[in-house]
């Protein structure tokens, strides 16, 4: 029996080489940061920059003048998220400092950065154990990841112009990119730009506070460091306690942020050149404003009314201020995908956290840095059930799902249908696994965790609802073969499942 | 005038036969055996040729038009044709099209195309179909003098309270003038003693609320505004009608039987409830509880089964049908067999663009009974005959077949009686019968 293939490996990899050579260049950051505040870590990020520069190139090699086509989007999608990934690990590894010098752990690591999941196996964070190179290269993979690998390539390398929509589309599926421009590269730049214009507004807010004198410890580090993670979703501190560690006047410039990362960046351009209207009217903007707002207010009267007081925080039960404060927070981190917590949640009584697992399934927007189902995804089903509900009375009308007041095409509700039940279902399995895996080696751990870890990583939140998974926690203590599937969950749910998945049919290499 | 009229389809036909007697009507066609019959059965120049061509406009002599009318079926033809005539003459163009859009194109900028008048022939139908609807029982109704003034007619129904009364009886209303009456294919023009007997069409003019009140009396099945109204057949007429009233407030229902269509016309109709069946579905009708509609309204393509759909509704206990007849000769028997109302398609476009061929002066044309008669709107200028006197002075001078119906001056209604007397600048909608419709359109 014969084995042709029908993809172009050799045409996909040398582009990922290309890709790969590219974000090599990233690793200058850390250099920097090295030379300011003079780590002896020098040589640990030279070196991995070198190496991933080298296997880019040697990549490259495969094919020197490659023509993927159609076929090849998916491929090169998914192997430049998992060899970035791989290549970000590489100074964990070198750097040999604390538990993420483990291999599997600094590429859990570096996945969870990459896919701005947020989850962490670092046992301690501080710069007692790590540099402030590490720990700033830790928060940059976050911002690379945020608007996209292949988005950032797009808008750079001349040589992605054409097939550049459909890579896009591979790695944000949704229902499809809104090109706007004629040129996509153009498209990929307007994003960047309003990515680049948001995270460099925070950042400058953020030392502004500090300047002014209300966030003592929010210096341009740490400025930087959280800027590079709040408008990517990330979720990712330097600060082992989060964003508790920080005042309340920073707390509350973070929820806007949060927010903001969460919505479409296609909005954010057209409000930038002066079309705010498009934004307002939005509906997949307006059901997110809607359920974050929603959610926030039922939160801030859970914990107003219980009699919650922990030593960090203080007395929240009855302080309006406080109340107000964490639920915000937390709802604004968890809805879109962040991650970022400004106190131990997992103090919240059961009905609150009950209220956090729901935001968790809610996501960001689509064409936003956040993960999870998304909000467009809900609000076509809530649609589509509105309209089952109607046409079991009235069987032969017609009507079309709109959007934003055109059509949606039925196909695509299709689609969205099977991306939503898809991704409950590897959640299910997420959980027997964990579940399954915990067991099997004697690891003591609860339901809630199991199941918060299963949609944090999935839905690339990062932080769980548990004890052992919580925001002060982390997910180091689970077995190796568990943080394995979790690597592959982070994954695909930053890949939106479909082209990773794709890629193990036999249908895709053969016919 | 010379009148250049390319494309003798229904409408070309039609604007030709109402112009052949008062213009030098040219008229433009590609096919052999039209242009042929056009020669022996109108008075008109027939040319065989087309109307895109320069050389064909200039045969049918471009130079001393004053009109050129493009009315073939295809809306690309008749905008290039008036485009054509445009680069070596200023004649003043018309272009009738089918797609609503071109016509919003030329709307926002107003020699766009080199068209100078735009008609829309399936918006005009829409908008006199959904004008009929608004008015109970009429059959006919037009707008005068931006809206002031309202044209309408009605059948008189041996139930209705103005039966067997005459005119000066029946004339209870503020400002509202009896026009005419039809009788068995006659018109006449009503005095006071006229009495008014079932199966009459009366013709009335007058202020928007004394012709509703008429209407209103003389329904039969109550006066409510219709709400519920049911459109059958996404034609691009039945299209265009969910439109209308979409944008008047209203949430009709649209019945098509294609599911192609009926998905395409639902996705921009925002607030139609579009459902896909056949509307003969005597079981889906149920369902739908068409039958306690207060419209019918059928827009399919084919005279016969508007007829059919009709007389279905009708059958189910709908209070009024409308239908979209495109053969003329058919109108009356389909209003005789149960129809309410037939709107012609091609009537509403001639009327639209014979107004044009007028002198400048008037305003807006209403064609009544297959151009029987006219009511038509004008300014008066200052050597009108209607000057000499008082109205009533003034009609006796004038050959009969005429009535004074309404009078605007300053934007305000005026009632015109026997004693008024017209100034220069009014707005005056007079009813004309067709027979004396050049002479007083000399007079005035």
């Amino acid at each position: 029996m014969r084995w042709t293939l029908h993809v172009d490996w050799r045409a996909g990899l040398s582009l990922v080489g290309t890709i790969l050579a590219f974000v090599s260049l990233a690793f200058t950051v850390p250099i920097v940061v090295a030379l300011l505040y003079g780590g002896d870590d020098l040589w640990v990020f030279v070196v991995s920059m070198l190496l991933t520069a080298g296997f880019g190139l040697g990549l490259r090699q495969l094919d020197p003048d490659p023509d993927p086509g159609a076929r090849e989007a998916f491929f090169i999608v998914a192997m430049a998220w998992l060899l970035v990934a791989v290549f970000g690990a590489v100074p964990y590894v070198l750097a040999g400092n604390g538990t993420v010098s483990q291999p599997v752990n600094a590429l859990f690591e570096s996945m969870s950065g990459f896919t701005t999941t947020g989850a962490t196996v670092m046992g301690d964070i501080s710069f007692d154990t790590h540099s402030r190179a590490m720990l700033m290269w830790r928060q940059l993979t976050q911002w690379i990841g945020g608007m996209g690998i292949i988005v950032l390539a797009v808008a750079i390398l001349s040589q992605l112009a054409v097939g550049g929509a459909q890579l896009m589309e591979a790695e944000t599926p949704g229902p499809g990119v809104s090109k706007l421009t004629p040129h996509i590269a153009e498209t990929a730049r307007v994003l960047w730009i309003a990515y680049v214009g948001l995270t460099a507004l925070f950042i400058a807010l953020l030392y502004a506070l500090h300047l002014l004198g209300y966030a003592p410890n929010m210096d341009l580090y740490n400025a930087f460091a959280h800027g590079f993670t709040t408008l990517p979703t990330g979720g990712f501190s330097p600060e082992a306690r989060s964003i508790e560690a920080f005042s309340p006047a920073v707390q509350w410039l973070v929820v806007p942020f949060m927010f903001v990362a969460g919505v479409n960046f296609v909005l954010w351009w057209h409000v930038i050149s002066g079309d705010p209207w498009r934004l307002v009217r939005d509906n997949e903007f307006r059901l997110y404003l809607g359920a974050v707002s929603g959610l926030t207010i039922v939160g801030t009267a859970m914990l107003f009314l219980s009699a919650l007081e922990t030593p960090a925080t203080g007395q929240i039960g009855g302080n309006l201020e406080r109340s107000a404060r964490y639920a915000a927070f937390q709802i604004a981190s968890l809805t879109n995908s962040t991650g970022y917590a400004n106190m131990d949640f997992d103090a919240w009584s059961g009905p609150a956290k009950g209220l956090l697992l729901f935001a968790m399934f809610i996501g960001g927007s689509t064409g936003s840095t956040g993960g999870g189902i998304k909000v467009l995804r809900w609000l076509v089903i809530l649609k589509t059930l509105r309209r089952e509900l109607f046409t079991s009375v009235h069987p032969e009308a017609v009507r079309p799902v709109r959007m934003n007041g055109r059509a949606l095409d039925e196909e695509a509700i299709r689609g969205i249908y099977a991306f939503t039940l898809l991704y409950i279902v590897i959640f299910f399995v997420g959980v027997g696994l964990f579940a399954a895996d915990a067991a099997r080696v004697g690891f003591e751990v609860e339901l809630l965790d199991v199941i918060s870890a299963s949609i944090a990583t999935l839905g690339n939140i990062g932080p769980g609802l548990g004890t052992v998974t919580g925001p002060m926690g982390g997910y180091l203590e689970f077995p190796t073969s568990s943080k394995l599937l979790m690597i592959l969950y982070m994954w695909i749910g930053r890949l939106e499942i479909f082209p990773v998945l794709v890629l193990l049919t036999k249908a895709y290499w053969q016919s | 005038m010379r009148v250049i009229i390319v494309g003798a389809g229904d409408v070309g036909r039609s604007i030709a036969e109402n112009l052949e007697t008062a213009h030098d009507v040219v008229v433009i066609d590609r096919d052999d055996t039209i242009v042929e019959d056009l020669t022996y059965s109108l008075d008109v120049l027939a040319i065989h040729g087309d109307g895109t061509e320069l050389e064909t406009l200039r045969a049918a002599g471009i130079d001393q038009a004053g009109l050129v009318i493009a009315c073939t079926d295809s809306d690309e033809t008749n905008v290039v044709v008036c485009g054509a005539a445009k680069t070596v003459s200023d004649t003043f163009t018309i272009a009738r099209v089918r797609r609503r859009t071109l016509l919003e194109t030329w709307n926002d900028s107003d020699d766009a195309f080199g068209v100078d008048f735009m008609v829309c022939t399936d918006l005009l139908v829409a908008q006199t179909i959904f004008r009929i609807c608004g008015l109970p029982a009429a059959q006919d109704v037009d707008l005068f003098a931006s809206g002031l003034v309202r044209m309408a007619e009605f059948d008189i129904d041996e139930h209705s309270p103005v039966a067997n009364e005459p005119v000066h009886e029946a004339d209870r209303y503020d400002s509202l003038t009896f026009a005419a009456v039809f009788r068995d294919g006659e018109m006449i023009v009503p005095s006071g003693d006229t009495v008014l007997r079932p199966t009459d069409r009366v013709v009335v003019i007058g202020s928007h609320e004394s012709v509703a009140d008429f209407g209103t009396d003389i329904a039969v099945a109550g006066g409510d505004r219709a709400d519920e109204i049911v459109i059958v057949g996404a034609s691009e007429i039945g299209y265009q009608t969910a439109r209308e009233f979409e944008s008047h407030g209203y949430r009709p229902r649209l019945i098509e039987q294609d599911p192609v269509r009926a998905r395409d016309v639902a996705e921009t109709l925002t607030d139609t409830l579009v459902l896909e069946s056949d509307a003969t579905d005597i079981e889906f009708l149920d369902r739908e509880h068409i039958d306690e509609a207060d419209i019918v309204i059928s827009a399919l393509d084919g005279d016969e089964k508007n007829l059919l759909a009709s007389l279905l509704a009708r059958r189910l206990g709908v209070d009024r049908t409308v239908a979209v007849i495109e053969n003329l000769e058919y109108a009356d028997l389909f209003e005789t067999v149960g129809i309410d109302v037939a709107v012609n398609p091609r009537e509403e476009t001639a009327e639209e663009i014979v107004r044009f061929t007028r002198a400048d002066h008037t305003e807006k044309l209403a064609m009544l009974e297959h151009d029987r008669a006219e009511v038509i709107e004008f300014e008066v200028s200052e050597d009108s005959e209607l000057l000499a006197g008082p109205i009533q002075d003034v009609t006796d001078e004038l050959p009969d077949g005429v009535v004074i119906g309404a009078l605007c001056r300053d934007g305000e209604h005026i009632t015109p009686r026997g004693t008024t007397v017209i100034q220069p600048g009014d707005h005056v909608v007079v009813f004309v019968d067709a027979a004396v419709l050049d002479e007083i359109l000399e007079a005035i």
